[in-house]
């Protein structure tokens, strides 16, 4: 009993994790750079779905797998959504701030539309099955098992974590932030406004890619259905409820959602007659979406917010630095 | 063949057509792409259905089908009942979301974000009503004309041609030729200007408000009428009316009309040449490449770039 109360945490906290990878992505995105990203589903797909192709066994009836290890599947689905990302990007990025929305929206309807009709490639609606699990040769000790899984999966997310702050702090960083808070000023000072947010919706993109990757090879099997908006809407929450802008406070929303998500669940199908089970689905991402509106509305920083990025020596002056509190996560006017 | 998939085009371009002026009126006007606007589709059709059947339960009468068409008196109105109730529920999520957010001045990406949350509610509390089963106006199967050339159409079909182009026409009157359309253009120029000059801009977006709802209705209650009612249409309606409005010049009522045949067209004709499951990706190639060659769409004047 205790045993599997264990694995089970185990299991919910590698999810959990796997989402706020993908969360860290959409964080460089939206939090860093104020780019707003609808169709973060059609990216984790495509991160899944290469790193899929690439590592499964051969079949007869689709291309490949290829067989290849573990890594490079990874490393393939963060180029190949790095890629698509850049391509998405670079047909909005210096158009209207929310014709990258429509773009990335339509993008991850075309993903889902290819997923299930490329059925050479994808499998079709059946998806792609066998991929490598990590550690498989010790899954007949399940406690073990899930808890190596779970310790792959915080190397990867301290990984990407830490890469993330150290390049965020980097001058690199400070730009993305500085354009997101003043554009014009940003290019008055010779700042390519345009370049850096494309580099900073690729490299989200291929974060996203990664975890779309990460997931499916823990799961061991993906298919068309894991990939639909509400894994987007999932993820936007995450993201907002942990505070845009703020890394740890990502991976922190990714484990609160998710457990809030898991548990409403539960609570909202032990309540409702077992013939409702569809309609509490429902209910559960009505009440996401109303959750979304409220915390825009009541509470715009998140839990835990952006820290302060000025300097210190600024903070001593009352009024300086308020700007950057006043303004999180691209509440600066950009329209 | 080629004239039926014309035909088909139109028909199905004439709703997208009806939405997407919504659409354009809405993200000119209040400055953003209202994700929510496919539900204000979904949210009438479902409007139209309650009223319908209330209707006909109270007076048998009204059900009984008007020649040539499938539905009787009851429909027409129904329909403006979910236009009047669609509007309501535009005005009441506004008064809700959007005026507070405007109110602090939020980003535009803020409102479109809070639209993308408002349409997760309002799509997912119609699925927890009805259940995702698809539900019809009536039960009768219409049987279709036949004009030269084996071309085939149901009256119903025709009708929602004729509905789309005149409700485009006198819209278009509307905004250039009235007080209150001279009003709304001159929000959407500069909504400071405006108000400096005497126009009551909240008046204004209700205004706006109530149409876009109006007319998102009328495309849902067309779209019910000659497909289904589902709680999923406005969302696979929502990426053909975004590209129908980029397409037609954001602000252009007859722009989006236009562009909503052009998708319509370019559906039919996928749905001919390459196969019905890949219907979805036109208006995403329609957008990939009015965003390519001409951002600013057919009949727009520069908009499309991000310093406006």
């Amino acid at each position: 009993m205790m045993l599997d109360l264990l694995s089970y945490l185990a299991f919910f906290m590698t999810m959990a994790l796997s989402y706020a990878i993908i969360c860290l992505g959409l964080n460089v995105q939206w939090g860093q750079t104020g780019l707003f990203n609808v169709g973060v589903a059609g990216f984790v797909a495509v991160g899944a779905y290469t790193s899929a192709l690439l590592t499964t066994p051969e079949v007869a009836d689709r291309v490949g797998g290829f067989g290849m290890p573990t890594v490079v599947g990874w490393l393939g689905a963060a180029l190949a959504s790095g890629l698509v990302s850049l391509a998405v990007g670079a047909l909005t990025i210096r158009l209207r701030a929310d014709y990258l929305a429509i773009a990335t929206f339509g993008f991850a309807v075309v993903v889902q539309l290819c997923a299930l009709n490329l059925e050479g490639l994808t499998g079709g609606p059946f998806g792609i099955g066998f991929i490598p699990r990590p550690f498989a040769e010790l899954a007949g000790q399940p406690l073990l098992f899930s808890l190596l899984n779970l310790g792959l999966m915080v190397v990867l997310v301290l990984g990407v974590y830490l890469a993330l702050e150290r390049l965020l702090a980097s001058p690199w960083g400070r730009v993305l932030r500085a354009i997101r808070e003043d554009e014009t000023a940003a290019i008055a000072l010779g700042k390519p406004a345009v370049r850096f947010r494309l580099q900073a919706f690729a490299l989200g993109g291929a974060i996203m890619g990664l975890a779309g990757a990460a997931q499916g090879h823990f799961i061991g099997f993906i298919a068309p259905e894991n990939y639909v908006p509400t894994l987007t809407f999932q993820v936007w929450a995450m993201l907002i409820v942990g505070g845009s802008g703020n890394n740890c406070g990502a991976i922190l929303g990714a484990v609160v959602v998710w457990a809030l998500w898991a548990l409403s669940g539960m609570a909202i199908s032990g309540v409702l007659p077992s013939g409702w089970q569809a309609r509490a689905a429902a209910l559960q991402i009505a009440l996401i979406g109303v959750g979304l509106c409220l915390i825009l509305v009541l509470r715009p920083r998140g839990l835990l917010g952006e820290r302060r990025t000025v300097s210190r020596h600024l903070l001593r002056l009352p009024t300086a630095g308020s700007p950057i509190v006043k303004s999180p996560a691209g509440e600066a006017k950009d329209g | 063949m080629i004239a039926q998939a014309i035909l088909d085009g139109l028909i199905n371009g004439a709703v997208i057509g009806l939405g997407a002026v919504g659409v354009t009126l809405t993200y000119s006007i209040l400055r953003f792409a209202n994700f929510a606007h496919g539900e204000l589709v979904s949210w009438g059709a479902y409007f139209a259905f309650l009223v319908n059947i209330a209707l006909v339960s109270v007076f048998v009468g009204l059900g009984n089908p008007i020649a040539p068409f499938s539905f009787g008196w009851s429909l027409p109105i129904s329909l403006v009942g979910a236009m009047l109730l669609a509007a309501a529920l535009a005005l009441l999520v506004d008064a809700l979301l959007f005026g507070p957010l405007r109110r602090r001045n939020s980003a535009v990406i803020i409102l479109v974000m809070a639209s993308f949350g408002a349409a997760l509610a309002l799509r997912n509390l119609l699925e927890f009503i009805f259940t995702s089963a698809p539900l019809y106006f009536h039960s009768s199967l219409q049987i279709a004309m036949r004009f030269p050339g084996g071309v085939r159409a149901t009256p119903d079909q025709l009708l929602a041609i004729g509905a789309g182009l005149v409700i485009a026409i006198v819209l278009h009157v509307f905004l250039t030729r009235t007080p209150t359309g001279r009003a709304m253009r001159a929000v959407a120029e500069n909504p400071q200007l405006a108000g400096v000059a005497g126009i009551d801009v909240r008046r204004v977006i209700r205004t706006v408000w109530m149409l876009g709802a109006a007319l998102a209705a009328v495309a849902g209650v067309f779209s019910g009428l000659l497909v289904q009612i589902r709680p999923q249409m406005g969302l696979d309606l929502l990426l053909p009316l975004f590209a129908a409005s980029i397409l037609g010049g954001i602000g252009s009522v007859p722009g989006a009309m236009l562009a909503g045949i052009i998708v319509g067209l370019g559906e039919a004709f996928a749905v001919r040449l390459v196969g019905a499951e890949w219907r979805s990706a036109v208006a995403f190639v329609v957008l990939v490449a009015v965003l390519l060659l001409r951002p600013q769409g057919l009949f727009g004047a520069g908009k499309g770039s991000r310093a406006s």
